[in-house]
């Protein structure tokens, strides 16, 4: 992908350590009245940004008829816990079974992704060999291609040998992300010297295990956000589990919450009050991640732009 | 470096090359196999299908496919009006920022990034609900207003599902915008101070300008991602499928081709050209956006 050297400067400073700045001297020339005039801005973007999630909160409180008639944006009536009971036992519980598919898929294709991802990253950062550019233009060259040239293809070769409709159908395509190589690589310059691999070789370590006890263990930070990203990426994914999982049982929350949405055209029930409790649920991991991880997160959006 | 090392090296790398072949290369070229082909039934289709070389049969019927094409056009009209929009907002919102103290600012920025936690298609399935007329509040909010609005009315739905995206992605792209701000030089601003600058004439003439590679990389993903546009449409099109057809986008098409209509040649031609467009709309962008900078 082409990049302003720039940008790609920018990140590469930015990635190693956050930038923190204490303190603002042209924030302090500023006019009380200017202050003023930002922080209007600033919380009305904020509402605008918050009031669909409070809303959704809101909504998961209710019954039917709260839902339908009440005023959106507040309570009436608290039915919360009535709303996840009817959400985890409706069709035998197949809420959970899609929640645990999701941390299944997310979870342990993240895993594999991000081991994948920072020996290949190491690789490339801190070795010379023949073709290295050229993994190197294939990784970056390959954020380009549009994901619909790559799943279908994938679904009519996967249904050759049989994987369609298993969950491998989710996880092997989650162990390959070329993002997550270049987000390796990019940390691996930013954390590994050349230094001192070179003492550890000269102590006698082979390369595996300068890669395990060494490597691995300086790049928690970065192995830390290349697992998150792609946790999230693969917990947000819809395209792939629509196309490649036909049976409700190894559905992802997404492709459930998607087929329960489109019941009430197709057969008249209507399931909006567990839609929107799922939905609320379905965030939940995610915001516990996020906020569990915001040191790590943070330079991985910025990172996130060069993709 | 010795000649071992260099190939124990390259052996980090096998892994996901091999997985790389398997799970890109394979299937793009497989992609680009069938889309010369096509299925032609023998007999009175009693004897199966069998495949025929057809050439660029299939790139010649995309390319003059109304739906197809139409598709297309439809999905940068709207891009071009959607992400000048999305990121005007995202770098008003990154300047404010930049102006406030940092301890401000990152509250502010964890608010702002609210949208971005929450999938896709969550995203969609919350809004839905809020524009839709019988449990959103948007529709009393409107009346009150004196509006009447449906936002699933076919002149609607683009900038229901635009407000949608940028509700969704002005969080992200401030913050790349705001991570660029901060590498602007602190000395600049004084120095302009010192000659009388507004902030605002700052703003112009300093930040802006310095942020611009941040702008076009921002500019550039949401191209690709909307060029791609498919869980939205997909879950409006549940609730209102008279107004978002299965041609409304080209992921949709590419979808209905391989899956309802069992045609995946047709299918894995107009992905390969979907592919194509893709890449000459982000050189276009590129070329057209950093002309100026150096």
């Amino acid at each position: 992908m082409v990049l302003t050297d720039k940008a790609m400067k920018d990140t590469k400073e930015s990635a190693g350590r956050p930038v923190r700045r204490l303190n603002r001297p042209d924030s302090a020339a500023r006019s009380r009245g200017g202050q003023r005039f930002l922080l209007v801005g600033l919380i009305l973007a904020s509402m605008y940004s918050l009031f669909p999630v409070w809303w959704l909160i809101v909504a998961s409180t209710k019954d039917r008829t709260g839902l339908y008639q009440s005023n959106g944006l507040w309570f009436s009536g608290w039915h919360l816990w009535d709303n996840l009971e009817q959400l985890f036992t409706y069709e035998d519980g197949i809420f959970l079974r899609w929640t645990a598919n999701s941390f299944l898929y997310a979870g342990l294709g993240s895993l594999g992704g991000t081991l994948l991802a920072l020996a290949t990253g190491y690789g490339l950062a801190r070795f010379e060999f023949p073709g290295r550019n050229l993994v190197f233009a294939a990784v970056v060259g390959s954020f380009l291609i549009p994901i619909a040239l790559l799943t279908l293809p994938l679904y009519l070769l996967f249904s050759e040998i049989g994987l369609v409709d298993t969950p491998w159908a989710m996880l092997i395509p989650c162990l390959i992300n070329p993002f997550s190589v270049y987000l390796a690589k990019v940390y691996t310059e930013a954390t590994i010297p050349y230094e001192l691999l070179e003492a550890a070789r000269i102590d006698g370590a082979g390369e595996l295990r300068i890669f395990f006890s060494i490597v691995l263990r300086m790049m928690t930070t970065g192995g830390a956000t290349v697992f998150l990203l792609a946790f999230v990426n693969t917990w947000n994914a819809f395209f792939l589990p629509l196309t490649v999982l036909r049976g409700e049982e190894n559905w992802t929350l997404n492709l459930g919450l998607y087929n329960w949405s489109g019941k009430r055209l197709e057969s008249g029930v209507d399931l909006t009050s567990l839609v929107l409790t799922g939905a609320l649920l379905s965030i939940v991991p995610m915001a516990i991640m996020m906020v569990a991880m915001r040191r790590y997160w943070r330079t991985g959006v910025t990172l996130g732009a060069l993709k | 470096m010795i000649r071992s090392q260099r190939w124990k090296g390259a052996a980090f790398t096998v892994p996901f090359q091999l997985g790389f072949v398997f799970l890109y290369l394979l299937p793009i070229g497989y992609a680009v196999y069938q889309s010369l082909y096509r299925e032609q039934q023998s007999g009175l289709g009693l004897g199966g299908a069998t495949e025929q070389f057809a050439g660029f049969d299939n790139y010649r019927q995309g390319l003059t496919d109304s739906a197809f094409m139409g598709s297309v056009l439809r999905v940068m009209l709207f891009a071009c009006v959607q992400i000048p929009v999305m990121l005007l907002i995202s770098l008003a919102l990154a300047l404010l920022l930049d102006a406030l103290t940092s301890k401000v600012a990152g509250r502010f920025r964890i608010l702002l990034l609210v949208p971005y936690m929450i999938p896709g298609v969550v995203a969609a399935i919350v809004w839905i609900n809020l524009y839709s007329p019988e449990v959103g509040p948007l529709t009393p909010l409107g009346e009150l207003f004196g509006f009447d609005w449906n936002f699933f009315a076919p002149s609607m739905v683009w900038p229901a599902i635009g407000n949608l995206l940028t509700w969704h992605g002005i969080g992200y792209n401030m913050v790349i915008i705001y991570s660029a701000l901060q590498g602007v030089p602190r000395e600049l601003f004084e120095a302009a101070r010192l000659d009388g600058a507004s902030e605002w004439r700052i703003a112009r003439s300093i930040k802006i300008p310095f942020v611009r590679g941040a702008l076009v990389l921002t500019g550039m993903l949401s191209i690709i991602q909307m060029l791609q546009i498919f869980n939205e449409p997909a879950l409006f099109r549940n609730v209102t499928p008279q107004t978002v057809s299965d041609t409304f986008t080209p992921i949709m098409i590419i979808y209905n081709q391989a899956f309802n209509a069992g045609n995946y040649h047709y299918a894995a031609t107009l992905s390969v050209l979907l592919a194509l467009i893709l890449g000459v709309a982000s050189f276009l962008f590129y070329k057209l956006t950093s002309r100026e900078v150096d």
